[in-house]
Formats: structure tokens, C-alpha cells, sequence
């Protein structure tokens, strides 16, 4: 138990060395770069309408107080971790004057829960799809959905889900193709809400799990192919052992440790992939949050989403590396 | 090599549809330097014709032959991916090699870099520099940024490789005949990584299309360039679903969908080639 308690330690330590450099990249990109974020901001908001030159002289000093701009670099880097540790980020542009941490916070749920939902069964299912097919290898419909995962998961998130949203919103218009909820049912913990949660969301989550089966069938498939051939499970084959008893204790345990460390590879790219389906679907997430914000020029917002991307996606690798010793009896020991 | 690549094509099926599927895309953006047309003008033909003897792709909403204006966007998509490919396979050629051999301190500062780079959401810090640069992102600076982003993962496996090389007899024989660190990495530990340096160089075309496309279609590149995501964003643009002008999108989707599928089927064939394991299997063996 102690050697687990050192092991969370050090992984904690790693999460918030990630955190650390992730956000302070973000940072200095948009800092270093040449171009003024006052000015950026200025050319936005000026492109949709005119103001008079006193109004622009008045946004401008305004914006130039909101984003410290006229400090030295670290001064502006300092400040900005200091406001970011105490949970504020300034006032948003795109919903002046709410704070652009509450915009990110009312969006954060909607992406968490599609991310989570869709992990859970893309994984689950794909690895003990994969593993059967690495295991029975001469099951026809296994073999048939191994030809279907080839020819689906090279595609790109986006392409998915605008195929999905042209199948059952134009062709065959069964499912709501767009946002998080009715728009007459009343918010809250009452079953129409949630009924109508689930339902907005068949579609964005199908497409997400179309997309992320294959990876995890077709891993998991070569995994369990290559320990089949070890020796303890020709062992366990001629002892006698029940065939559903190697799959699963056998061959299945031992071909996941692998595969949890690839989820924990790959979940940065769930992630962009669950925001650009979001955006699809003009689901209520942090994705269409983070694109609004990018086209109404809303410099808080956009580092707000990203540092909030970034602090999210690491905290739930580190979460999936707490799970190790569940699986795998060795880090236990370590 | 050439009888390699003959042994591929006649028993490995993935590998043959791969290659079949790429080289039709390939020789169809070809076609883009005998076009008739020029990409950048609208409203040469009438708009919305559905694809017939005349124009096999039909035209868009913009006036355009559709035929010719996909051979410039498949060209210039192409060309995008091989640009991130061959950036990034710089950058996790140097990276993967120097943190092999070299070991160490070095080792652990760049694996920490490394770490992070891999467990950066990508989309949202892509947005950030669009934000940033705005229209001076052109397809140069989005192709070296992808590249940026795109190689710790191909670092990680040369290293993996070259950690086993350092131990081997003919780099101790280098070492000790003098032959200075830098030569080793790149004269004797290189031809060793080529192989898997091909194939993930697929594996990081494909990913570099489907980003471009990603963003092109949301608007966030120069969208006046002709390219695969361009052509769905201006086709979104004029709500060619809803008007019914269906083939400006289908058309397109089907034949950058056959060029992810070739580069995937390619990329994994030749993984699989690369690796004695699954090549022995496939021989029964």
C-alpha cells in the first residue's frame, strides 16, 4: 500500500509538471507571437461594426488594462498564473461580462459526459471485440468486423460525424441532429430532461465510438494474436482449461495492461475528436464553446478553454494510471 | 527493393488495395497540372450542374467544373501531407536518435517534453494558433506546426530502436575507432530506423490530412486555397445538402475516405512487413 501511495505520488507530480508546461505553452504562444492580442481583438470586433475613433482610442486602452499587455512578459506570465490558480481568468467578450471560467464551467459537464460515456464503451467493447477475434481467428462475423474497422478508423472524427449527420439528418431524419437537449423540455433532474439528454446525444456519441472501435478491436486482435502463442496458454489448453476461461483470465487480463497505456496515449486525441464532433452536432460542449470563441475574437475564452482542455485531458490520464494496479499484479508490488 | 515491393503487391492483399487506392488518388491529382481550368476563377460554367457526359463530377455553386477543381484540392492536400511528413520525420528522427544513443540526463529532459506533447489535446492548441496568427497561417507555418506537434509519438518508437542499437557490437567498435557521436546517430544507427521511419510516415500523413480537413471545413485555414476541406467548407457554405447539390459533397468525401483507407492500409502493411513476428504468422510459421 505504500509503494502505491509513492506511485500516485509520482504520477501527481508528472500531472502537474504537464499542466504546468501545457498551459504555459499556450501562454507564451499567444503572448510571443508578433501580433497584439489588443489589437487582434480590436480587428475583430471593429470587422462587424463601425465605432467612431474616441470609441476605439476607449476600447482600446480598456482591453490593453484587461489583458495587462502593457507589463513586461514575465510580469503578465506571472499574473496570469496567479489569477489562474485563484480560479479567474477575466470577463469573456463573447457573453460580456460573465467570467470566462463559468462559461467554461457550464460547458465542461456536456464534454465530460460524452468523453466519459464514449471511452467507457469504445474501449470495453472494442478490446473484448478484439480479443475474441484474436482468439477465435476463423469466426467469420469477427473477421467481417475486422475488415469493417479497417475501412472505418482511418477516417478523421469530423468526416464521421458530418457522414452520420448527412445519413439521419437529411436521408433519413430519425435522430435530432443538433444540440444538447430539447428546447422545450424543463432543465433539471426530472426523466423527460434526461430522456431528452440521451436522446440529443445518440448521435454525436455513435459517431465518437464508430470512429474509436476499431483502434482498440484492431490492437487488441494483433495483442491477443501474439499471446496465444505463448506457452502458458497451449498450457492451459492442454490442462483442460474451459476455452471462455483462457479468453477472459488468460489472454484478455494479460494483452489489456498494454492497451490501457495506448488509452492513455491516445485520450489527447479523443479529445480533439470529441470537440469537433460537438461542433458537428452543435452539441453545448467546450468544443463549440472554443470555436465561438475563436470566431468572435474572445481572447480570455479561448486560453480559458484551452488551459481547461489541457488540465482536463491530463487529470484523466493520470486517472487512468491509477487504475495500473487493478490490472496489473506487478505494480502492486512495486 | 523492387522485388520487395512485388512479393507485397502479390501476397498481401492490404498492401496491393493500399496502394491501389493511393495511386488512383495520386495519379487523379496529377491531373491537376494538364487542367483546362484555373482553380481561383468562379463562374465559368453554370452552376449546380448535376455530373453528366460533360462534367463528370458536375459543377458547384461557384461555377466551377468539379472534376478539375478536386484535382487541385487533392494536389494541394497531398502536398500538405507530405510537407508535416517530412518536417516531423526530421524533427523524431533527431529527437528519437540523440535520446537513444546519448541516454541519460538528455534522455529524460526530452521523454518529459515528449510526455507532454503526447498528452496535449492538439485540436484546441491548433485553434489557439489560428487565433494568434490568423491569416498569416499559411500552408508553410500550418505545415511546420503540424509538424511540431505531430512527432513525439515516431520519436518514441526510434528511440525504442535505438536504445537496442547502442548496445550493439558494431557501435562499440565505432566509438572506439574514434568516430564522433554525431556520425554514429546518422551514418550507422539511421538505416536501421528508415523502415520504420516510411511507415510512419503514412501514419502521419493520414493524421496530417485529416487535421488539415478538420480545420479547413471549420474555416480555419486560408480558405481561398483549393483543398479537400476548403471544397466541403465552401460547399457547406452554400448549404449544398440542403439545395440538393449532393454530389459537391458526396464526391468529395468518397475519394479523400479512399485516400485515408489506401495511406492506413499501406501504413499497416508495412508495419506489419517491418515486424518478423506478424510476418511469420502470416506464413503459418
Amino acid at each position: 500500500m505504500k509503494a502505491y501511495g509513492f506511485f500516485v505520488l509520482k504520477r501527481f507530480g508528472q500531472l502537474l509538471i504537464v499542466v504546468f508546461l501545457g498551459v504555459s505553452a499556450t501562454f507564451f504562444i499567444t503572448h510571443l507571437s508578433p501580433l497584439d492580442p489588443v489589437e487582434q481583438t480590436m480587428g475583430r470586433l471593429t470587422r462587424q461594426s463601425g465605432f467612431s475613433p474616441e470609441a476605439q482610442e476607449a476600447m482600446r486602452a480598456a482591453l490593453t488594462e484587461l489583458y495587462g499587455t502593457d507589463q513586461p512578459l514575465l510580469g503578465q506570465f506571472v499574473n496570469f498564473w496567479g489569477r489562474l490558480v485563484r480560479g479567474d481568468m477575466g470577463p469573456s467578450l463573447l457573453a460580456f461580462p460573465t467570467p470566462a471560467l463559468r462559461l467554461v464551467k457550464r460547458a465542461l459537464p456536456w464534454t465530460v459526459g460524452l468523453l466519459t460515456t464514449t471511452v467507457v464503451i469504445t474501449w470495453t467493447v472494442g478490446n473484448l471485440l478484439g480479443g475474441l477475434a484474436g482468439y477465435f481467428q476463423n469466426n467469420r462475423l469477427l473477421k467481417a468486423f475486422g475488415v469493417f474497422a479497417i475501412g472505418v478508423q482511418p477516417i478523421p472524427y469530423y468526416i464521421v460525424a458530418f457522414i452520420m449527420l448527412i445519413l439521419f439528418g437529411f436521408l433519413w431524419p430519425v435522430l435530432p441532429i443538433s444540440g444538447g437537449a430539447g428546447m422545450f423540455v424543463e432543465p433539471g433532474w426530472n426523466l423527460p430532461y434526461v430522456l431528452s439528454i440521451l436522446h440529443h446525444s445518440i448521435l454525436p456519441a455513435a459517431s465518437i465510438v464508430v470512429v474509436g472501435l476499431g483502434t482498440w478491436f484492431l490492437g487488441m486482435r494483433a495483442l491477443v494474436s501474439n499471446v496465444v502463442t505463448e506457452d502458458y496458454v497451449s498450457y492451459a489448453e492442454l490442462g483442460g482449461v474451459e476455452s471462455r476461461r483462457i479468453v477472459g483470465s488468460y489472454v484478455i487480463r494479460n494483452a489489456m495492461i498494454p492497451q490501457l497505456t495506448a488509452l492513455a496515449m491516445v485520450l489527447g486525441g479523443v479529445f480533439s475528436g470529441t470537440i469537433i464532433t460537438e461542433e458537428v452536432f452543435s452539441y453545448p460542449g467546450v468544443g463549440t464553446l472554443l470555436i465561438d470563441a475563436v470566431n468572435a475574437g474572445d481572447y480570455t475564452l479561448v486560453l480559458a478553454v484551452t488551459s481547461i482542455s489541457i488540465a482536463t485531458v491530463a487529470t484523466a490520464i493520470f486517472v487512468i494510471d491509477l487504475l495500473y494496479p487493478l490490472l496489473d499484479p506487478r505494480v502492486r508490488v512495486k | 527493393m523492387l522485388h520487395i515491393i512485388r512479393d507485397l503487391l502479390r501476397f498481401n492483399r492490404e498492401f496491393a488495395i493500399g496502394v491501389a487506392f493511393l495511386g488512383l488518388i495520386v495519379v487523379y491529382s496529377l491531373l491537376s497540372f494538364v487542367s483546362p481550368i484555373d482553380p481561383d476563377i468562379q463562374f465559368m460554367e453554370f452552376p449546380d450542374l448535376p455530373p453528366s457526359g460533360e462534367y463528370w463530377f458536375g459543377t458547384n455553386s461557384r461555377g466551377q467544373d468539379l472534376f478539375w477543381q478536386l484535382t487541385f484540392a487533392f494536389r494541394n492536400t497531398l502536398g500538405f501531407g507530405v510537407m508535416v511528413a517530412a518536417f516531423s520525420r526530421v524533427i523524431s528522427i533527431t529527437v528519437g536518435l540523440v535520446s537513444g544513443y546519448v541516454g541519460g540526463a538528455v534522455d529524460r529532459v526530452l521523454m518529459v517534453i515528449n510526455d507532454v506533447f503526447v498528452t496535449l489535446p492538439l485540436l484546441p492548441v491548433l485553434l489557439v494558433f489560428f487565433f494568434v496568427l490568423g491569416d498569416s497561417l499559411n500552408t508553410i507555418n500550418l505545415a511546420l506546426l503540424m509538424a511540431c506537434l505531430g512527432w513525439p509519438f515516431d520519436a518514441r518508437l526510434i528511440r525504442s530502436i535505438a536504445l537496442g542499437l547502442r548496445h550493439r557490437e558494431f557501435t562499440r567498435h565505432a566509438t572506439f575507432s574514434g568516430m564522433s557521436p554525431l556520425k554514429i546517430m546518422f551514418e550507422e544507427h539511421l538505416p536501421y530506423v528508415m523502415p520504420v521511419v516510411f511507415a510512419t510516415a503514412m501514419a502521419n500523413m493520414l493524421w496530417a490530412i485529416g487535421v488539415e480537413v478538420t480545420l479547413a471545413v471549420l474555416g480555419f485555414t486560408n480558405i481561398n486555397i483549393a483543398t479537400v476541406g476548403t471544397t466541403i467548407y465552401w460547399a457547406n457554405n452554400h448549404s449544398a445538402m440542403v439545395v440538393g447539390v449532393w454530389w459537391w459533397i458526396v464526391i468529395p468525401v468518397v475519394l479523400v475516405v479512399m485516400l485515408f483507407i489506401g495511406l492506413y492500409l499501406l501504413a499497416v502493411s508495412l508495419n506489419e512487413y517491418i515486424d518478423p513476428r506478424s510476418r511469420l504468422r502470416r506464413m503459418g510459421g
